[in-house]
């Protein structure tokens, strides 16, 4: 294979990188150019390989084909320890810190320095690395005892202490406060003006604006550009973030919507961090409805989607299911009241050492005949999982193999089955596509639409905009746990739904009544 | 140079023969390093091994003890299947089962007038009732203030067996007993019968067989066993569905701590007939228990087969240690021995190794 040489400036060239894990493709021929010296953002949705793409990089995973180049030599990359020794380092989202020891201690954890530990040389040096950069750090004080900010500076420190010359930083801002983000990206400045050069990992559009020199966009585990910073702009990049596919032409039957099934309020929600995830949140979603939530993941809709189901408590608001106020229910109530769910992280919601049929009566074990009394009747269960095996064409070897010896399309189209079949008013689906082929998001895609032609109420949220924009009657675009804008989806318009996921455009909120398209 | 790395790689499905394969190469890198041991100690290892079998399975007397010591050992290790599948990791069945052998003591004590029909039955429930009462107090402390049940149900045992020695040594210490620190013998009412010419109490093994088939049912065949399942298989999912974690380890602790409980009253009441000291009570059957558990993959069923196992390698280790002139301590040591391979080779069955240069 030939390879264009690297130009002199290019630090980094990553070329045809492919990278499976099992059951997916998680790079797929990226190709990444960086040059010495920049602010290299890589921009891309959750689950769009920026994070293997960059583990690769600093040696965790070992990439099944491609090259990379240091410098303009040819390397394998086979440990963090060797990425180290090439000058690249790398700080995680989760930062590894030891908490009860002190920065200088945490700094030189694991280096071969003299047998005392630590040393007075090492602790002048972090400080006069900090000074270097700008960075504010008390070489003395307990991990325990700082900010997220500054536990990241170590986390900096560390890498700059090894030597490193090239920074990756994973979602450096995402547990940052507004003012420790401006510091952080100040410090980078700095790092790069002295011949450093950075890689950050985002899915926040206005940081890559701010902060970068280049951009690469990843989606689907390829690169899909590097731009200049300077001459793009926010809805470019988040057209390019989520594509701009044809919509698929869906066989869509016209629904006569009912009553208000869903109905959420002025909903206020944290997240773990404990900051605001959702904000004074309100939306409907009627009987033979799907509303679609569009936004760049991480914007308050999995916050959004457990206070709903009773798996976090929201800190205001309401929450009703046909007219039900189920705001303090627990998640078994709400089942009751038929709200059922199916989330983005599939294994949530499955028990992969259990059988198929185990995993099928999740929601229903408890109900005749299923259960009786306090037994399980096994014949039942049979019959009940043989069914819905029948009727959802789940292609298993049988209703007592493990469910996780099933192909990802048939775990999904298992666990659609069973929260359609026990549901009767609310349906949630999290990204009920993502990592399957083409046909097997077709047919999850019918078995959605005949559940809206039943009169099911749906709430849809996708990374997908096409999947949202394509299976959607209504369409609500989330940008920091607020919506920026709700429309019946024949009225969607690509370019302002980009321009709200960035957060630059808000329309006044229309009144209830008219939204719900209710009599 | 370059050092060889070792990676672990998630296997997506486990072949049906690997678990049985990875059991007994584990069994038998357990019998080499216990080999070593006793190399160490200046004894032939296959002669200590064809020794510590014929004590156990080799004779009528020894099958006879191999029994006896199963009792308490399937009694508890069924409890602890239980409890393993529900993700409650009770490491103090030693503790319950020393509480349940002070509340059989204390039935046979203080109720010293109730005919053998009635104080047989009271004696069982005042066991399981010892037993679980001593492992509600680590679940309680699990499920409000999520403290660790490892730790807080071993600790109990201590105390548990501080418990025996106090109540031994000082106010329920015998009056015809020339200052041993045993209790009177209990009323001949409240002494379990054995079977003739030998120490096996049989009512409690009965019991003890009728209560892993329970349990097999109960965890096979009926909702709360299916939500133990799904519990333990993954909390995520049982939150998920809406199932009720507190209850489900509260039950599975009750019930694991009430067995082990039964297997303490079934020692005082079967073989002793009074309450001793702790040691003389228990040679750690509670510990023991956790092998029965694990080497059974937490199926209550097979638990009889491991529990007579383990039951014959402690009669075979008694045996032992007085042909051959070995420590006490060699019996444990086999013990801690087979299930660190054991619990170990669970890692192969989850996960592939291999080695790059």
């Amino acid at each position: 294979m030939t390879i264009d040489l690297p130009e002199g400036n290019n630090t980094i060239v990553m070329h045809g990188i492919v990278k499976r894990f099992p059951g997916v493709v998680a790079n797929d021929g990226a190709n990444l150019t960086v040059r010495k010296g920049e602010i290299h953002a890589l921009l891309g949705e959750n689950g769009a390989g920026k994070t293997t793409l960059m583990n690769i990089l600093y040696g965790i995973y070992q990439q099944d084909e491609g090259e990379i180049w240091v410098d303009g030599e040819l390397t394998h990359i086979h440990s963090p320890n060797d990425a180290i020794q090439l000058g690249i380092g790398m700080v995680h989202q989760h930062y590894r810190l030891v908490q009860n020891h002190s920065v200088t201690e945490n700094v030189i954890l694991g280096l071969k320095e003299k047998f005392f530990f630590p040393t007075k040389e090492a602790r002048k040096r972090i400080v006069a690395l900090a000074s270097q950069y700008g960075m504010k750090i008390d070489p003395d004080a307990r991990i325990w005892q700082l900010s997220a900010g500054e536990q990241q500076r170590v986390e900096i420190l560390k890498a700059i202490y090894r030597g490193a010359k090239i920074l990756i930083m994973d979602e450096p801002t995402s547990m940052l406060t507004p003012g420790e983000t401006e510091e952080l990206l100040h410090i980078l400045r700095r790092m790069t003006e002295e011949g450093n050069t950075v890689i950050f990992i985002t899915h926040k559009l206005e940081e890559v604006i701010e902060a970068s020199d280049r951009v690469t966009v990843l989606r689907g585990g390829k690169v899909i550009a590097t731009l200049d910073t300077n001459t793009t702009n926010e809805r470019e990049l988040a057209q390019l973030m989520v594509g701009r596919d044809v919509l698929f032409k869906l066989d869509k039957q016209v629904v006569e919507t009912g009553e208000v099934v869903l109905g959420v309020d002025d909903l206020c929600v944290t997240s773990d961090k404990g900051l605001p995830a959702v904000v004074d949140l309100s939306l409907r979603v009627c009987a033979g409805e799907i509303y679609g939530i569009a936004g760049v993941s991480g914007n308050g809709q999995r916050e959004l989607v457990e206070a709903i189901t009773g798996l976090r408590l929201c800190s205001q608001g309401k929450v009703t299911v046909n007219g039900v106020d189920i705001t303090q229910k627990t998640p078994k109530t709400r089942i009751q009241h038929g709200v059922f769910f199916v989330p983005g992280e599939r294994w949530m919601a499955l028990i992969p050492n259990m059988s198929v049929a185990d995993n099928l009566i999740l929601k229903n074990y408890e109900q005749t005949p299923i259960g009786r009394g306090m037994l399980l009747d096994g014949a039942a269960v049979a019959d009940y999982a043989d069914g819905l095996i029948k009727q959802y064409a789940i292609v298993t070897p049988g209703r007592d193999t493990p469910i996780k010896m099933l192909s990802g399309g048939n775990i999904q189209r298992a666990l659609l089955a069973r929260e359609i079949s026990g549901c009767c008013s609310l349906l949630i689906v999290v990204q009920p596509t993502s990592g399957l082929d083409v046909g097997a998001t077709e047919t999850i895609w019918q078995l959605l639409l005949a559940e809206r032609e039943r009169g099911t109420a749906i709430l849809l949220i996708s990374d997908d905009l096409k999947e949202t924009l394509s299976l959607s009657d209504r369409v609500g675009v989330i940008f920091e746990g607020r919506i920026m804008g709700e429309f019946p989806v024949d009225e969607a318009d690509i370019d302002q739904i980009s321009l709200m996921m960035a957060g630059s455009l808000r329309l006044p909120p229309q009144p209830v009544a008219a939204a719900g398209g209710q009599a | 140079m370059k050092i060889p790395h070792i990676r672990f790689e998630k296997r997506l499905e486990t072949p049906r023969w690997l678990p049985a394969v990875s059991l007994l190469v584990a069994l038998l890198l357990a019998m080499l390093t216990i080999g070593i041991i006793f190399l160490a100690l200046g004894v032939n290892p296959l002669v200590a091994f064809q020794r510590i079998f014929r004590g156990g399975f080799g004779s009528v007397f020894g099958l006879k003890e191999t029994i006896t010591k199963t009792i308490p050992l399937l009694l508890t290790g069924v409890g602890l299947t239980l409890a393993f599948k529900g993700r409650m990791y009770n490491i103090g069945a030693e503790g319950q089962l020393l509480m349940g052998a002070i509340f059989a003591t204390g039935v046979a004590r203080f109720l010293p007038g109730l005919p053998a029909i009635v104080m047989i039955p009271v004696l069982f429930l005042a066991g399981f009732v010892g037993g679980a009462l001593w492992a509600v107090i680590p679940a309680f402390l699990k499920t409000r203030f999520r403290v660790d049940e490892v730790l807080t149900s071993l600790m109990l045992v201590y105390v548990a067996s501080e418990a025996v020695k106090f109540l031994v040594y000082g106010p329920w210490r015998g009056t015809d007993t020339r200052g041993f620190p045993i209790t009177d013998e209990f009323p001949a009412a409240a002494q379990i019968p054995q079977l003739a010419a030998s120490r096996i109490h049989y009512p409690t093994l009965i019991v003890a067989v009728l209560l892993a088939i329970l349990v097999y049912l109960l965890l096979k065949r009926t909702k709360l066993g299916y939500e133990i399942r799904v519990t333990g298989e993954n909390p995520a999912a049982a939150h998920y569905a809406g199932m009720n974690y507190h209850k489900i380890a509260m039950l599975v602790m009750v019930i694991s701590g009430g067995l082990a409980g039964l297997a303490g009253m079934g020692e005082v009441a079967g073989i002793h007939y009074r309450l001793r000291p702790p040691d003389s009570i228990s040679p750690g059957y509670g510990f023991t228990a956790i092998i029965v558990a694990w080497l059974a993959r937490l199926n209550p069923l097979a638990a009889i087969l491991t529990s007579f196992l383990l039951g014959g390698l402690l009669v075979g280790g008694d045996a032992i240690q007085i042909a051959l002139n070995l420590p006490a301590a060699t019996v444990q040591i086999f013990n801690g021995v087979i299930l660190f391979f054991v619990i170990a080779s669970e890692l192969f069955n989850q996960y592939r190794i291999r080695l790059e240069v």
